[in-house]
């Protein structure tokens, strides 16, 4: 080995370094706070994604629209017929080709909550699916709010806990002699256990990861064999470079 | 079959003599030195991608709607309704981040072997050339989606120009159209993206290429092949270490794509956003002047050279000296090869102090990139505990814009002077493989 070998190898390695630093600060980086649950959504669990849309449709197509997404698209990705969907998911009479857009006028919205109720189509996309998981865990009874709820992930947000009968509810502990939330305890007890709301909201959590990119499943389905393709194509390709310079030297 | 390719060669050389001539010079009688490594992929790779964007891009004009109202919701129905719609965006969305990848290892590839360096000047400026357009290229672009990152990053970009003194706030409103980024704006910036920037940056590479075909590649040992011995099997004539462009390259560099395009496909099947590096979260909400994200930063590409805009104070009564200075750190790059002064090319034979002024530039280009990045707004918190972000951040950010200029000047004064000692450079190229 001679010596500009090892000139080479140490500005290799140490670009590769520097690459892995980047790549390894990446996930602090990208979902921004720390302190968030971890969701353990799977877009890729069809069940999951079934109770995660029901659900949806039970307790949040009231206030909140799916704009992007049509009730087709979610029968066919979700392994669901016309009739299930249509019968189980579309309460407010819309076409099974229509998008999910909520009855709620968003005039009135702004009225009652201060805010209108926001699209979920990209919820997860903007925000992280952890991000969503915490939030919807996140929920108290404060009476200094004018909803009467509160959430230690998105302070004064102007929603009222719909699955309040699912979880039960949430009362905050304080900090000592601070009005910042220690922690969060079930107060009263709900219709699930806890370990069942947390994975209903997961299931929630999957069903809008999915609905912010439905190409996700597509993506997963082909990408396996694009793959295995490319590395073929890449070893008959260095197979072709070795037999070529055969005789460079 | 053979006949009718002879038929149809014959006939096209009866009516344009010059065209098997010029296949010739540019591929298989193009001799480029044996012993290029893996750092002279990224030229050709570079192709492949702007190839890619050229045709992802077409395919997704068909589809999008450059208007205010129309953009982000015409993305979600590239992303849901268009057969194949999200392939084709993510193709080009990663293609767009790997371009810059590709294109800062192409460059640095240059530096490092002093690809520079007479008599391949021209080559290197219009390198830089196209590094400069494809930065405007890719800020358009990354404004067409119209997420809530595209205007806020547009305004925040474009209101650079507003640092000009006496012109600024006029130049601002001329280039947007408008007070804020608006139709008018994204309605021109399409019109940039699409058309204007792609052609200049296509005649710019077909002049980069015309350029390094009439001087010849460089190779890591920074020899001369055409000042060397003659003769090959193929021509008495031409250099004994050249070999044809064409078969030998070509198959090496289909490898190199193979290879790259898996990487490529990794991304774009199993993590387009790329943990938010390549896609944004804040991108994924409708452009509104009213909410600002919690953290305005560019793409991550542009990240050192927005960080230089940011550490340098304002004085005079002016903040146009960050402007400035972002500017002058690709103007420093046009002007390397007149900064090195050195006549040893390539890092193997060059002295100690360049090596490690490489190496500094690129932990300052790196640094820089984390400030631009916010990563030290995080990362300092963390491990210092309860300190003034501003000053240490200030401290560190102003520290690696110097060592990044300061690899500029450094480089001039250490082969002006004749302070390196290099080491003798070889007279044929040498193998390693």
């Amino acid at each position: 080995m001679t010596k500009r070998q090892i000139t080479m190898k140490h500005f290799l390695s140490s670009a590769a370094l520097a690459l892995g630093l980047l790549v390894g600060t990446m996930p602090a980086h990208a979902e921004g706070e720390s302190g968030l649950l971890k969701s353990g959504s799977d877009v890729r669990d069809q069940a999951s994604l079934q109770r995660g849309a029901r659900l949806f449709f039970n307790y949040c197509v009231g206030c909140h629209s799916l704009k992007y997404v049509r009730y087709s698209r979610i029968a066919e990705d979700l392994g669901l017929s016309e009739q299930e969907v249509m019968q189980n998911l579309n309460f407010t009479g819309a076409r099974f080709d229509d998008p999910v857009i909520s009855h709620m006028p968003a005039e009135s919205a702004g009225k009652w909550f201060g805010k209108a109720p926001p699209d979920l189509s990209l919820e997860v996309s903007a925000k992280s699916a952890d991000w969503v998981y915490t939030y919807l865990n996140s929920f108290y009874l404060d009476p200094h709010s004018p909803i009467g709820w509160n959430n230690t992930a998105l302070p004064n947000a102007a929603m009222p806990f719909p699955l309040w009968e699912l979880q039960g509810t949430q009362a905050a502990v304080m900090k000592p002699g601070t009005d910042e939330v220690e922690k969060l305890e079930l107060a009263k007890p709900g219709k699930l256990t806890p370990a069942q709301f947390q994975q209903a909201t997961r299931d929630l959590t999957s069903f809008l990861e999915y609905t912010s990119e439905p190409a996700a499943l597509q993506r997963h389905h082909y990408g396996i064999w694009v793959l295995l393709f490319l590395a073929f194509f890449t070893l008959l390709a260095y197979m072709l470079k070795k037999e070529y310079w055969k005789d460079v030297h | 079959m053979a006949n009718v390719f002879t038929n149809i060669g014959d006939w096209v050389t009866e009516r344009a003599p010059n065209m098997m001539p010029m296949y010739r010079k540019h591929m298989t009688e193009y001799y480029a030195p044996k012993n290029f490594n893996l750092w002279y992929y990224f030229g050709s790779l570079a192709i492949v991608v702007l190839v890619n964007q050229i045709v992802t891009g077409i395919f997704l004009t068909m589809n999008y709607n450059p208007s205010a109202a129309g953009a982000f919701d015409s993305v979600q129905y590239i992303m849901r309704d268009v057969e194949w719609g999200w392939l084709i965006r993510y193709m080009h969305s990663t293609g767009a981040s790997l371009f810059f990848v590709v294109v800062f290892l192409h460059m640095f590839r240059g530096i490092m072997y002093g690809s520079y360096k007479k008599p391949r000047e021209l080559v290197w400026l219009l390198g830089m050339l196209i590094f400069l357009v494809l930065m405007a290229e890719a800020f358009m672009g990354y404004v067409l989606p119209w997420g809530n990152m595209s205007f806020w990053g547009a305004k925040v970009i474009v209101s650079l120009f507003g640092t000009i003194p006496v012109i600024g706030s006029t130049l601002v409103e001329w280039i947007m159209g408008d007070f804020l980024p608006a139709d008018a704006t994204l309605n021109r910036f399409f019109a940039l993206h699409v058309i204007a920037l792609p052609l200049v940056l296509l005649l710019l590479v077909v002049l980069h290429i015309a350029a390094l075909h009439e001087v010849g590649s460089n190779n890591p040992d920074g020899v001369e092949i055409k000042k060397g011995p003659k003769g090959n099997r193929w021509d008495a004539l031409k250099p004994a270490d050249g070999i044809p462009f064409h078969p030998y390259y070509t198959v090496k560099d289909m490898f190199g794509v193979g290879f790259f395009l898996l990487i490529a496909a990794f991304i774009i099947f199993f993590a387009p956003t790329f943990g938010g590096w390549f896609l944004e979260h804040d991108n994924s909400i409708m452009a509104n002047n009213l909410v600002t994200p919690a953290e305005i930063k560019p793409v991550w590409y542009f990240t050192p050279f927005y960080a230089i805009v940011r550490m340098i104070p304002s004085f005079a009564g002016t903040a146009v000296w960050g402007v400035l200075a972002m500017f002058g750190a690709i103007a420093v790059l046009f002007l390397m090869p007149w900064f090195d002064r050195g006549q040893v090319k390539s890092i193997r034979y060059r002295g100690t102090g360049y090596k490690v002024a490489l190496g500094v530039f690129v932990i300052a280009f790196f640094g820089l990139g984390a400030v631009g990045a916010g990563i030290t707004a995080e990362v300092i918190p963390e491990w210092f505990g309860n300190v003034d972000l501003t000053t240490w951040e200030n401290a560190f950010g102003r520290l690696m814009t110097l060592l990044y200029f300061g690899f500029f000047a450094f480089l001039w004064a250490y082969t002006h002077f004749g302070w390196e000692k290099t080491k003798p450079v070889p007279d044929r190229v040498t193998m390693h493989d």
